[in-house]
């Protein structure tokens, strides 16, 4: 039987796991197609959950996807969306079909979304979410009843290590890691400095959780630039805008892989963290090339 | 205080377009602190339906009234006899002020004049800030005083989301503060950082049970 993510994570030196973002339809052609590239050139496959706040289809069906072609699927679970009674129950579903990873998210505000006028729940938030996964790992809901079949998900979450502020961030990772997470997979990451102080952090409370740095290849200056001035908790430094302000034209989806992949081979000559989540939104037939060039495949 | 914007003249103008004899009530209270609802929006609003439907041909009378409390029914009770005179009331109090208008004169329609946006307090001249949920199970003990349940656009209770943008602003909106940034600035000032990171439960949303009911301690 193969690895679980779980034991991949013990005891591989370094991670790798990718995304399968959900379509908006009910065709799953493309994204079983992501899934047969990258199920066996990465560790797992991360499933976004109306990514965004844009409807789309569930993270859950396609984690069942990822698992009926032989993959590993990490289910990522926001709380935007659900209240606590639903992600429970979704919860008892996805284990009880073998998807057993869960991402916890906060997840996006409504407002960012293409649903603007519905009710956004965050009955829970990614703290609580944690713990509740904790509390049904050991076989109760969050009732207190028993649960007749229990789950045993290994606990992921998120974190932003160029936050600005930063510091109201980090009392967040704490609560996060306190409440028992065995990986962290970052936001993404373009300065070295930042991660390895987000790391050098994370060890003064928490030595075996495993950290994953995000890496989202940028594939142009203007991409750059508009991150950097609307997408919160990203910091990309001006040396990288300029390396992809001089790459010919027409080549800018390339630079971006080669600035991404010397980011991924820089992290783990340095060892400065556990591995890495690669995220090229709407570009996943291209990751392999990025793991070919940080030298992973 | 109670904050309510007023309803768009073309949405006033459609609820009362059957009447011919409508009489516009006021509050004195909160609605008339935030500018929207007291006796001189009351009159405003009535000009504007005057002259409205003078333009379009279609005369209309309107009559004028304003209470100190539209939610207490003593003091509604007081503008009886023009309620009496008028086929319709465009109420320009908050929803508590229209449901006790409505409820004290049942043959009567009583539209809303104004919508009820939030509890919350003057910022600055002219611009009102939410600042409470009514929860009913109040956080603020933990949080130097900012309330995470509305002013943070998620209502978190453990720290700030990943959207926090640069500066500490929120996600959704550039010209807001993040909640959980102006909690930390503020605990961090009086030494009491200690309770943010304390972990904090989900919230009981049945501390109120809807719909509300307060019972007052006998003395």
């Amino acid at each position: 039987m193969a690895k679980t993510f779980r034991d991949i994570l013990k005891t591989k030196d370094f991670v790798v796991t990718a995304e399968v973002g959900p379509v908006k339809g009910s065709s799953v052609s493309k994204a079983i197609e992501h899934i047969e590239l990258l199920k066996d050139k990465v560790d797992g496959l991360n499933v976004t959950d109306n990514q965004s706040s844009v409807m789309r289809y569930p993270s859950l069906g396609v984690c069942l996807l990822i698992k009926e072609h032989g993959g590993e699927p990490v289910f990522q679970v926001t709380c935007r969306d659900r209240n606590r009674l639903a992600i429970q129950a979704d919860l008892l579903f996805a284990y009880s079909r073998g998807v057993n990873n869960i991402l916890c998210l906060t997840g996006d505000s409504i407002d960012v979304g293409d649903h603007k006028e519905a009710k956004q729940v965050f009955d829970l938030d990614s703290v609580q979410l944690i713990h509740l996964v904790h509390t049904m790992n050991s076989g109760k809901d969050m009732a207190g009843n028993e649960l007749d079949g229990g789950i045993d998900f290994c606990i992921g979450t998120t974190a932003t290590p160029s936050a600005d502020p930063l510091e109201p961030q980090l009392i967040k990772v704490e609560k996060k890691l306190k409440g028992g997470v065995n990986f962290i997979q970052t936001q993404a990451v373009y300065e070295l400095d930042d991660l390895k102080r987000f790391t050098e952090f994370v060890r003064t409370i928490d030595g075996g959780v495993k950290i994953l740095a995000g890496i989202v290849p940028v594939i142009g200056a203007k991409m750059a630039a508009y991150m950097n001035e609307n997408v919160p908790g990203i910091s990309i430094p001006q040396r990288l805008i300029d390396e992809l302000a001089q790459a010919p034209k027409g080549t800018g989806v390339a630079k971006g892989i080669e600035i991404a992949a010397r980011m991924i081979r820089q992290i783990r000559e340095e060892k400065v963290c556990d591995g890495v989540h690669i995220m090229f939104i709407g570009r996943e037939e291209r990751v392999p090339e990025i793991l070919e060039a940080s030298g992973l495949l | 205080m109670i904050i309510a914007e007023r309803k768009p003249m073309e949405e006033i103008k459609q609820l009362i377009a059957p009447y011919r004899k409508v009489l516009v009530a006021g509050c004195e209270t909160c609605v008339a602190v935030c500018w929207v609802g007291g006796e001189k929006e009351v009159g405003i609003l009535a000009s504007q339906l005057r002259l409205a439907r003078g333009a379009e041909g279609s005369e209309i009378s309107v009559l004028e009234a304003t209470v100190e409390r539209q939610c207490e029914r003593e003091m509604v009770a007081e503008i009886k006899d023009k309620v009496a005179e008028a086929e319709a009331v465009i109420s320009l109090a908050c929803g508590s002020g229209v449901q006790t208008m409505a409820e004290m004169f049942e043959d009567k329609p009583v539209f809303p004049g104004v919508n009820t946006t939030f509890i919350g307090m003057p910022e600055k001249e002219g611009l009102w800030v939410e600042m409470c949920g009514a929860c009913g199970d109040c956080f603020l003990d933990r949080t130097g005083g900012v309330c995470p349940i509305v002013r943070c656009a998620k209502g978190l209770l453990n720290g700030p989301c990943g959207g926090t943008r640069k500066g500490g602003k929120c996600e959704i909106d550039p010209d807001k503060d993040c909640a959980w940034v102006l909690i930390y600035r503020r605990l961090e000032k009086q030494g009491r950082l200690d309770l943010m990171r304390k972990y904090y439960a989900p919230k009981n949303y049945r501390a109120v049970k809807r719909p509300g009911k307060v019972q007052a301690a006998k003395a």
